[in-house]
This record gives C-alpha cells, structure tokens and sequence, in this order.
C-alpha cells in the first residue's frame, strides 16, 4: 500500500528524491544474508505446504465416498445417514445461494456507506462511524449466530416474512422465493445474516480504498465544475475500482465458509427448495453439525467431501478474483 | 522492569512449588456429550475426596469412539452402545453409568407443562410431519378436554448429530412401524417433513421451539425440567398416562432386561413395561480396553465408576440423570473382575 500511486496522474507530488532503501557502496553479501534468505524462504514455503497438505487429506479421506457414490455425490439430494446414502446438492445448493444473498446485501450497503463517510459524513461522524464497523468486524460469529436466532429470527417470521409473502409472493416466477413456512429459519434468515456478518469487512475496506484516492485527483474534477455524483461515479470509484472489487471477494470468502452464524438460523435440513422461507444448510454448516458423532466410514468420509468442495470454490473464487483483478487492473491501469 | 523481573520469579517459582501436587494420578476420557455434566461433577468431588483427577472431555460420541481406538484416552463415552462386534475386534469393554429420559416439549399460547397427553405412534406421525395441525383429530381425541388451536406444527429436531436423537428415534421407530421403515435410528436422521428445521444442541431445539409458536421438539429431560419448558405426558407401554420424572426413569431402567443383554450392555431402555415407566429413557456408556498396559491407571479408571456407582447418585440426582439399577452395577462389577487384566491378572477384585 505504501507504493506512490500512479506517478503518471501527479508527477509533481514527488518532487524530493526519495532516499535510496539499498545501500549504494556493492558490499558483498555476508554469511547472515544467505542464511537469513533461506530462513525467510523456508518460512514463506509453509503456506503453500499446508494448503497443499489440507488439499491433499481432503482429496485422500474423499476417497471411499467418491468411491461409492461416483460423481452422483454431487448431483443427488438425498442426504440419509441411517441407510448411509450421501448426496450434496443441497449442501452446495445452499452454500452458494446463502452466500449470493449476503452479497446482494452487502454491497450496494457497503458502497453506500463508504461513500457517505468518506464524500458526505462530517469528519467527525465519518470517525464514530468507523471506528463501531471496525468494532462491528471483531465480533465473533457465534455472537451473530446467537442474536440472528432468538432475536432476529422472530421479528422475520412476525413481520418481514408475512408481508415478503404478501406483497411480493403474488408476483409470477419472482412471487416463488417468497414461499415456505414463515418461522424466521431458513436460507433468506442465513442470507441477511451473512450480509450482516460481511459488511464491516468490505464497508472497512472500501472506505479506506476511497481514502486512498489522491484529493488532488478529486479536486480536479471539482475544478473542473463537476458535481459531488459526477466524481463519485467518474473519480471516485473507477480509480478505486479493482481495491473495491477485492474487498467483495474477500468478504465472499468469508460468506462462504462461515459455519457458526449459518448453522443457527438456516434451519439446518438437507432439502432444496426455491423458495427462500425454507430451511436448507450450507456445506460449512452440515459439517459442523454432523461430524462429532459420525462413526461410519462412509459418513465421515462424505463430510470430508463436502470439505472438498467447499475447499476447491473457496479456492476458485480466488483464483477467479486474482485473474479479474490483474485483467482490469491491466486495462485501465489506473488505481491502487 | 525490575517489578516485571520479580513477578516471573515468582511465577516461575510457583510453578515449581505446584510440580509435584500436579503430578498425581490423573486418568482421561473423552466422547459424548449427553453425560459430561454428571462425570464432571463427579470428577470434581472424586478428586477432593481421594486426589485423583479424572478428565473427561465431551467431544462427541465419534470422538469417544476415535479416541479409544487411537488409544489416546484411558476410557471413551458414547450413547450409541456399540455392538458385540465391534467391542470383540477392538478387545474392548463396555458398560453403561447412568440413564436419563427425553420429552417433548412445546409451544402452545395458554397451555402449559402436562396439560397435553400424546402417545408413540401419534407422536411418530406429528415428527413424520403426517399430523401438520394441532387440532387434528387424532390429537383431539387424546385431549378432548384442552381447546386445541387450529395452528400449524413445526417440528424442531437436532441438527447434530447426537444421541438424543437416537434414544427418541428408537422409541419412535419401536411405536411404529412407519417411522421404523421410512426414516429408521440413527443419530442423524432424514427427517421427512417439511414443516420440520433443525437446530444446534438441546438449547438450540429449546430455543428454536421457544420461539416459534405451535412447534414441538424433543430435549433430554434436564433442559426442559431446568428452563421450565411445557413438555407433554406420555401414554406408556402399559396404557397408563405418566409424566416424566426421576422416578419415572428409575422405573424404566429396573424394569429393562439387562440380564439377557448382549454383550456390552447395548440394550435399548424404551417403551419397557410397567406402569410407572417413563417410555424415552436411555443409558450412556463407558468403552474401556480389557487388556490394559497400566494395571495402577486401569484399577484407578474402574475405581472412579465404582465410587460414582456408590456415591454419585446424589449428584446424578441434582443433575436430572439417574445412576444404573444395583442390580446391574453389580453385573457390571461382576465382568469387571473377569474381564479387565493387565498383563493376564485381573485388575479388579
């Protein structure tokens, strides 16, 4: 971050030659240079090592329940431990459903409130503000879990869910997610709870992005007569654009394998319904709820698969996100 | 500074003072979660009154099951007993501790704890989500003097997956048939209704059933009796009305047919006859190996059970569990002085 953003934008900025970090005299590297370098090496490679350890005990423990049920695991919904028949539709169906729920939430919020406290807000509002998201994202998820059951749940099934049915339920098509039993369960409960639990992660980071963004910059467009709108939509967040759009796939990473918050309020039943009132659960959710007491092979290792597939999308998504971010960041070449 | 220098003196010297109280005779278990109130206790008081420390570590019945096999703990708890299979491959022995019995508990706006009567195969029909409304006939019938609302029932069960679950699945499965063929026992089952959600734990089913209005659940007896939840009587094997109670319980327990037990005790205590049996009762049991490395740590272990057997009834009490028949301890007792040896001399006697 603290690399001097886009020389080519305001060269005049740096006018002071900045002091040489390297020693300018060529000294040959001393014995502690080559040491220090391969401890730091060895210490960079055990990341890399244990998330290819994990990937690969995942992958061998998968095993026996790849092994029975092929790829029809991932395409059945029937998840019956009694007669030991494991299919994961509805785990990954409620995972990726949840998880796209919090999203349509959080960002439009996100960006919203970013830009209020970093465009609008009075300086010392804009500080309140940000200190309680900041405090916001050091809540632990069971905390979220706790409240969304006993006190968020009900006022969803008291007021929201009957007047969603009412007024939207009618609706051709669109009217069908807003069917099922209006108890305050179930994957729209899970979904805003979600979109709770990852707004203070990407508002935060959002909002420190559009700080980032060089006043000079800003100023110019007003210079230029432009308005508050105009600066935003045309300044603002196109320079911050690929800072904006990694703290949305930071907070899905986070959406998608929140466990604790998931399993209380999503009604925890491997079915997959359309409709959002329904109770469903997510691959993180099953796992927590169903691993202590699996004793069977077959079980625990088509736990350990769901595992799996929630590893390879985590690991899609950023891989997916680093792409994204390097082709835009390439195209405009603009931004942090 | 210095006062930082002085205070990890004393730390440090502290430790070294408590070295040798630490090292006493400690013994360790691990596995469900159902009795980890009871051995706790008991631990608590075993140990002021003969210094041994007794760990148990509530982890799940599939951890208790790993961790013996992994031979990390001296004994595992489970609730599901495992079968004479299981126990003959491993060398290992089995016995249950205590019993404790499950209700159903409700929420119904104006009707209270033992105001409603329910039987085993209604009570199959409402979690088969077959019975969808609480003035079904079928319920009115069984309490015609309560006004029953026309509501709907949601059916709140256990999201993970416990022996609660399987004590109340196999009374079901007992009382019907239906439930037996269509959704069976297990510790996590595939429940059929679609007015049914899960929820985490008994306090995640008792708040869940709390707060929806018209739900039903079930949750051992303890949490209902302690939250002073509304659970419902029971019709009993014998066609009698009964409440949930200690009493109740006890009743059950003695009257099942533990003499003709398998091996390992694994014998279900549910729909047992008598008149004053509580019909959802089920015991927690302890997996020791026969052939124990350690005779002093095997003979602490054996100790511990014998002593909880005597004298831990009073706290199984306060707790809501009821410790095993005399009958049956003394079984127990009997297999363990047969049973259990190091290096080939019995640990027991």
């Amino acid at each position: 971050m603290k690399q001097p953003v886009s020389e080519r934008v305001f060269e005049d900025a740096f006018t002071s030659t900045p002091e040489p970090v390297f020693p300018t005299s060529k000294a040959k590297p001393a014995g502690g240079d080559v040491y220090f370098r391969w401890l730091t090496a060895a210490c960079a490679l055990v990341l890399p090592l244990i998330m290819i350890a994990i990937g690969l005990a995942l992958a061998y423990y998968s095993i026996p329940a790849l092994r029975k049920f092929g790829l029809s695991f991932f395409f059945t919904e029937n998840w019956d431990p009694v007669t030991q028949q494991f299919g994961a539709v509805s785990s990954i169906y409620g995972t990726l459903m949840s998880t796209l729920l919090a999203m349509l939430l959080a960002v439009p919020l996100s960006l919203a409130i970013a830009l209020f406290l970093v465009e609008l807000a009075p300086p010392r509002l804009s500080r309140v503000v940000g200190t309680m998201i900041e405090l916001l994202a050091a809540i632990p998820s069971i905390i979220y879990g706790m409240w969304g059951m006993f006190i968020f749940a009900p006022l969803m099934a008291r007021y929201v869910q009957p007047w969603l049915k009412a007024f939207l339920g009618w609706i051709p098509g669109f009217g069908l997610l807003f069917q099922g039993p209006p108890m305050g369960l179930g994957m729209l409960t899970a979904g805003i709870i979600l979109g709770f639990m990852v707004l203070p992660f990407t508002c935060a980071i959002t909002r420190d992005v559009f700080q980032m963004v060089p006043p000079v910059v800003k100023e110019s467009a007003f210079g230029l007569g432009a308005t508050t709108w105009e600066v935003t939509t045309k300044v603002t967040i196109p320079y911050g654009l690929v800072g904006i759009i990694g703290a949305f796939f930071l907070g899905l990473g986070r959406a998608l394998g929140e466990t604790m918050a998931v399993t209380f309020v999503i009604g925890n039943s491997h079915n997959v319904n359309f409709g959002l009132f329904y109770p469903g659960n997510s691959i993180a959710s099953c796992m927590a709820n169903e691993f202590a007491e699996a004793t069977e092979l077959l079980y625990v290792s088509s736990l350990i698969c769901l595992g799996l597939v929630l590893f390879v999308i985590t690991y899609g998504v950023q891989v997916v996100s680093q792409m994204m971010l390097k082709r835009m960041y390439k195209a405009w070449s603009v931004g942090l | 500074m210095r006062k930082f220098w002085l205070s990890s003196l004393a730390l440090v010297a502290g430790l070294l003072v408590a070295g040798p109280v630490m090292a006493q005779m400690s013994i360790n278990g691990a596995g469900a979660t159902f009795p980890q109130p009871v051995y706790g206790k008991w631990a608590y008081k075993y140990n002021e009154a003969k210094g041994v420390k007794v760990n148990y570590q509530g982890i799940g019945s599939g951890g208790g099951i790993a961790q013996i096999k992994a031979k990390t703990v001296d004994f595992g708890g489970t609730d599901e007993p495992q079968k004479p299979d299981f126990l003959q491959e491993h060398g290992i022995y089995q016995f249950p501790t205590v019993v404790g019995g499950e209700v159903a508990i409700f929420n119904l706006k104006g009707i209270h704890a033992g105001q409603i009567v329910l039987d085993g195969p209604t009570l199959a029909k409402i979690f088969m989500g077959e019975i969808a409304k609480w003035n079904d006939p079928a319920l009115k019938k069984l309490n015609p003097k309560v006004n029953l609302p026309d509501k709907d029932i949601t059916v709140v069960h256990r999201s993970d997956g416990s022996g609660t679950t399987f004590i109340f699945t196999s009374y079901l499965a007992d009382v019907s048939p239906e439930f037996k063929s269509k959704v069976g026992v297990g510790k996590e089952v595939k429940w059929p209704g679609k007015n049914s959600v899960g929820a985490k734990g008994n306090p995640g089913v008792a708040g869940q059933v709390q707060n929806i209005d018209g739900a039903i659940g079930y949750v051992e007896y303890a949490y209902a009796a302690q939250n002073k939840i509304p659970y419902a009587d029971l019709i009993n094997k014998a066609g009698k009305v009964v409440k949930p109670s200690l009493e109740s319980f006890g009743t059950a327990a003695a009257s099942a047919d533990w003499k003709n037990a398998p091996q390992g005790y694994g014998i279900d205590i549910i729909n047992e006859p008598g008149e004053h049996s509580w019909p959802i009762v089920g015991a927690t049991y302890i997996m020791i190996y026969k052939d124990q490395p350690d005779a002093a740590k095997a003979k602490a272990v054996l100790d511990f059970f014998a002593w909880a057997f005597k004298d831990g009834g009073g706290i199984a009490k306060e707790l809501y569990y009821v410790v095993l028949p005399e009958s049956v301890v003394k079984m127990v007792e009997a297999d363990w002085a047969k049973e259990i040896t190091s290096g080939g001399k019995p640990v027991w006697k």
